[in-house]
């Protein structure tokens, strides 16, 4: 990864975009310390990535089977926040405190008590941003928290990420495959590509200029009702959100 | 009933090999790997026929080949897609094993009997206290692991995010889970091991959301099929091994049947 330097900083929501297989899932997981950075130097917290760091709280983006289960919501925050030391599973009064306290700031109170497989995509979401924020993280890494949401229930969770990083003071990076839904929460952008990276605020990064160096070829930018279309010499913006859906690896 | 050594010793027995069933059984039902538990007490049946062969007790060699067969199916667990075929594969080379020890050994038609479907009436001093020893271990490590168990057993990657390796507690478990086999097949023997190990857990994750009440149904279901079933064979003469499976298949309907109406309620 060249061209990439730069500090986030507490109460900053950064978008973490680019195609498939750029190295945003990579990031994440070098910022947690399961990947040694390949060059360069990273500080996570002011010190070298460590696994297992208190301070950051994650969603990762393949979620597992717990899904399908008819244990209650609660029983994930719980083994999250005890599952790191031995002993019965059993929550002491300070850990059940610590559990409403993450339910509370992200609305997920009535969701705890409610058998995982009856929740939707949209409430499971909302849980697992609860259990993130449990023992009051400083960073948060969210890995394509917007996939298999629809639209309105995306915007919904933006918006509340938007909130805890400033009421929180939350340093956010929030990896996604679409920016206009994120549009207006964003504080900067962290765009990967092909081996290079720009980070910067969107009107910077999100141009002509700086997206064609990052591919390598030709990119139009086009601004128009608020939103922001991206697309490659000769193909249109609706071919590109056409192949965008099939799940094809291109832009934005 | 009590008036006998042998019926003392069983109840004693049938009660340790439902707190270790219990145990293990609970996580195996939650991780959906109540298969590998099955194929576990089939590997260790094949220990426990070649035991007399090589002079060893049976139960030392149900265990040691139990904990071998644990060992490895920890280790390759990640392929899941390959799993279950590769378990019912080694299931099926241990049964034909442990037939094959047996031909080689005279006085093998009542060991046969013993080794597939339990012997509690059998249980002496000595095994009890192996029994007591064993239920002691298991029970000490799986509360011990609980908690990491619980939380890779959920959300592997978050764990591993988190440094709580899922391979090491995967491993670790089904060293567990061999030893509660071992436990259960001196009761209902290896044919049946399922009963316990599956049966009061299958119900009690039917019943409960919560991971502590689950646990607590979980053993209070399987003492009482376990006893329960011990008992009705001795009014009855049924094998103890056959009340008890009658038993634990019921509590199992009951479950479904006390589940169903919240289930169409929530439509």
């Amino acid at each position: 990864m060249s061209g990439l330097e730069g500090e986030v900083g507490a109460g900053e929501f950064v978008a973490v975009l680019g195609p498939n297989g750029a190295g945003k899932t990579t990031l994440l997981k070098t910022i947690l310390g399961l990947l040694p950075p390949l060059e360069g130097r990273l500080d996570v917290l002011g010190a070298p990535p460590r696994r297992g760091h208190p301070g950051i709280g994650y969603i990762p983006q393949h979620r597992s089977l717990a899904g399908s289960l008819p244990l209650a919501g609660i029983e994930l925050l719980a083994s999250a926040l005890t599952g790191a030391r031995p002993g019965l599973p059993l929550l002491s009064r300070a850990e059940r405190a610590e559990i409403d306290r993450a339910l509370a700031l992200v609305g997920a109170e009535a969701l705890a008590a409610r058998p995982l497989r009856t929740l939707s995509g949209g409430e499971r979401q909302r849980l697992l941003l609860a259990q993130a924020l449990l023992g009051r993280p400083r960073l948060l890494l969210l890995d394509e928290p917007l996939i298999s949401l629809d639209p309105r229930h995306q915007a919904e969770f933006v918006a509340l990420i938007q909130r805890l990083a400033h009421e929180e003071g939350l340093a956010v990076l929030f990896t996604a495959h679409e920016i206009n839904t994120l549009l207006g929460a964003i504080d900067r952008v962290l765009y990967l590509g092909h081996g290079r990276a720009a980070f910067g605020r969107i009107e910077e990064v999100i141009s002509e200029a700086t997206l064609s160096w990052l591919y390598g070829m030709p990119i139009h930018v086009l601004r128009a009702g608020g939103r922001i279309f991206v697309y490659a010499e000769g193909l249109t913006p609706e071919s590109e959100a056409h192949r965008h859906e099939a799940g094809a690896d291109v832009l934005l | 009933m009590f008036s006998y050594d042998f019926m003392r010793y069983a109840f004693a027995a049938t009660a340790l090999a439902a707190f270790a069933a219990a145990a293990s059984g609970y996580f195996l039902v939650l991780r959906g790997q109540s298969f590998a538990g099955h194929a576990l007490s089939h590997i260790g049946f094949a220990g426990a026929a070649a035991a007399p062969l090589l002079g060893v007790p049976v139960l030392a060699g149900f265990l040691a080949a139990a904990l071998l067969g644990g060992l490895g199916i920890g280790l390759f667990e990640e392929d899941r897609a390959g799993r279950d075929l590769a378990i019912g594969m080694v299931l099926a080379l241990a049964l034909a094993l442990g037939m094959f020890f047996l031909h080689l050994y005279r006085g093998a038609a009542t060991l046969l009997s013993a080794l597939l479907f339990g012997n509690v009436f059998a249980v002496d001093r000595a095994t009890l206290l192996a029994l007591g020893l064993l239920t002691l271990l298991v029970l000490a490590a799986m509360g011990l692991i609980a908690r990491p168990l619980l939380f890779v057993s959920l959300q592997p990657e978050l764990a591993e995010a988190k440094g709580v390796a899922p391979r090491r507690y995967g491993v670790l478990f089904m060293l567990i889970t061999a030893a509660a086999t071992a436990l259960a097949s001196v009761i209902v023997g290896s044919l049946l091991v399922f009963t316990l190990l599956i049966g009061p857990a299958a119900a009690a994750l039917r019943l409960s959301r919560r991971v502590a009440s689950g646990l607590a149904l979980t053993f209070a279901f399987a003492l009482l099929e376990a006893w329960g079933g011990l008992a009705l064979a001795y009014a009855t003469d049924w094998p103890v091994s056959v009340a008890i499976t009658f038993l634990a298949f019921l509590v199992f309907l009951a479950s479904l049947g006390a589940a169903a109406p919240a289930r169409l309620a929530r439509g």
